[in-house]
């Protein structure tokens, strides 16, 4: 089986590379892209194809960066995109679709992208799957190493939420939890990358590889809605990946002909208030992202220092989308929302990102004329200790008629149903 | 003042292969320019035509972003540690 890569190419200054685990330009820093042959996927790639593939990410294989008859998965990728109505109708909204990223294996998007990584790197000989992880990603690259029969060691900041250990350690890989935020982790990852070059550190020296598969974000978007592009997409925002990959992911399916033109989607970030330094450049109309500290309960977005946050604010600009930061109440009120309209239970990223919609629709950046997706990319059990003293039993009583009929009231405005 | 300046892989081909050099500065911007001076190449790698650190280019002083310090002008101490570390990493 062949992929339909030609090699890497750094984003800033074009200098060509092989394609092997190099993430960075080693003249200028700058990141290395995947560059296919857009030709000759063309020429391969059918709707038809596509549609007999497998339910997962694999079934876009031809614009993936590996190609592999048995890849590294545990069926990552084509969630559902649901039609969120009462959702729409609450924010003053029309066409709203939820992409449901809480479904895959591990419960957030980051089974996407280790699975692309993990099929890269076994091909590049590795045994080893190493990473920086805010938690979403910590449990994915353990699980799928797990499942690949590579051994893992997954580097964490110290303060993470209870599920998010539990949910990678259970693997039985190395688990290091550091003393730091998640930029101190990451910077840790990338001195070691060098001192440790057998290891493939999922995103850092196969980044390159790795960020490929948010792509598959924008292709099952596209798909589901019957092959048409929405026009607008809210996207969460940590270091920028996911939301620089799914605007190249909507480019690429009409360079390649699977959609007819290239469509015009406007992307908008979201990203939580005490850590919003994308949202912070793009509220001041500056080029330069100026790191923070973070101090957020959205753990999994709480990177300060962004890699991909230039490039982010570069798709959004261009799409003319918008950006914008809500607190960690709004967040939590999101979660709520986004439960009991839709029966979706999001982690804290997810309240992020619906929380942004919201305060997006009401200021007119995100219009009730437009088809609108959010991306909801993590499971509410990751993070429930951030609803502590905001969800409990609405009684607690003995198991007696009496004691049920004397402190369960049925609100009518809620439950309508009830009362007919 | 004496410091150590650890070297990521993308650079080591300009020390020899060492991931550690020995410079002498009173600043980082010192340390980095006599970096250069004793490895030809650093200069034009780390700063851009203004001087000023590439952006996909980190510089920790014992493990802290000198942005959130002084930047190049943060004064260093005796047997420190500066590292150099590209920015592309994470997430």
């Amino acid at each position: 089986m062949v992929d339909f890569v030609t090699g890497l190419r750094c984003r800033e200054c074009a200098r060509p590379f092989p394609a092997e685990a190099l993430h960075v330009c080693d003249y200028c820093f700058g990141p290395l892209e995947v560059v296919y042959d857009y030709e000759r996927i063309a020429a391969s790639v059918t709707r038809e194809d596509i549609g007999r593939g497998p339910r997962s990410i694999w079934r876009y294989r031809d614009l993936l960066p590996v190609a592999d008859e048995r890849p590294v998965e545990l069926g990552a990728g084509f969630t559902p995109l649901v039609r969120a109505d009462r959702l729409a109708a609450e924010l003053g909204l029309g066409e709203l679709w939820i992409k449901d990223d809480t479904a895959n294996p591990t419960g957030s998007f980051k089974d996407r992208v280790v699975s692309v990584a993990l099929t890269k790197a076994r091909q590049l000989g590795f045994k080893v799957a190493a990473c920086a992880s805010t938690g979403n990603l910590a449990n994915s690259v353990a699980a799928h190493a797990a499942r690949a029969g590579m051994q893992s060691v997954v580097l964490i900041p110290d303060d993470l939420e209870v599920a998010k250990v539990t949910m990678t350690a259970v693997y039985g890989g190395v688990v290091v939890a550091v003393k730091g935020t998640y930029d101190d982790v990451n910077r840790l990852c990338a001195e070691l990358t060098s001192e440790r070059p057998s290891w493939a550190f999922v995103n850092v020296n196969v980044r390159t590889y790795y960020a490929e598969g948010s792509k598959t974000l924008a292709f099952e978007i596209a798909e589901q809605l019957g092959w048409q592009a929405p026009d607008h997409v809210v996207v969460p925002i940590a270091s920028g990946s996911q939301l620089t990959k799914v605007a190249k992911g909507f480019a690429e399916l009409g360079t390649v002909g699977l959609l007819d033109d290239v469509p015009s989607v406007r992307i908008s970030g979201a990203q939580a208030a005490g850590c919003s330094p994308v949202a912070t450049a793009f509220a001041e109309g500056r080029d330069a992202i100026k790191p923070v500290k973070p101090s957020t309960i959205a753990k999994s977005l709480a990177i300060g220092n962004p890699a991909d946050g230039w490039y982010a604010l570069e798709a959004i600009r261009s799409s003319g989308g918008s950006c914008a930061a809500v607190t960690d109440d709004e967040i939590l009120d999101a979660i709520g929302l986004l439960a009991r309209t839709e029966g979706i239970f999001a982690e804290t990223a997810g309240g992020v990102t619906i929380a942004t919609l919201a305060k997006l629709a009401a200021s007119g950046a995100v219009r009730p004329d437009e088809r609108v997706v959010a991306l909801v990319t993590g499971h509410g059990l990751k993070t429930v200790e951030a609803l502590a003293g905001r969800v409990r039993p609405t009684a607690s009583i003995d198991p007696t008629l009496a004691a049920f009929e004397a402190s369960v009231h049925m609100d009518a405005a809620n439950h309508p149903e009830e009362t007919r | 003042m004496s410091v150590t300046v650890r070297i990521p892989t993308q650079l080591r081909t300009l020390t020899g292969g060492a991931g550690e050099v020995q410079v002498e500065g009173a600043s980082v911007g010192e340390a980095l320019k006599a970096l250069d001076a004793a490895h030809a190449g650093f200069g034009e790698r780390l700063f851009d035509q203004a001087g000023e650190l590439r952006r996909f280019v980190n510089v920790f002083l014992a493990d802290e972003d000198v942005r959130f310090l002084e930047g190049l002008a943060t004064p260093v101490a005796q047997g420190q540690t500066i590292s150099i570390v590209p920015a592309v990493a994470g997430g």
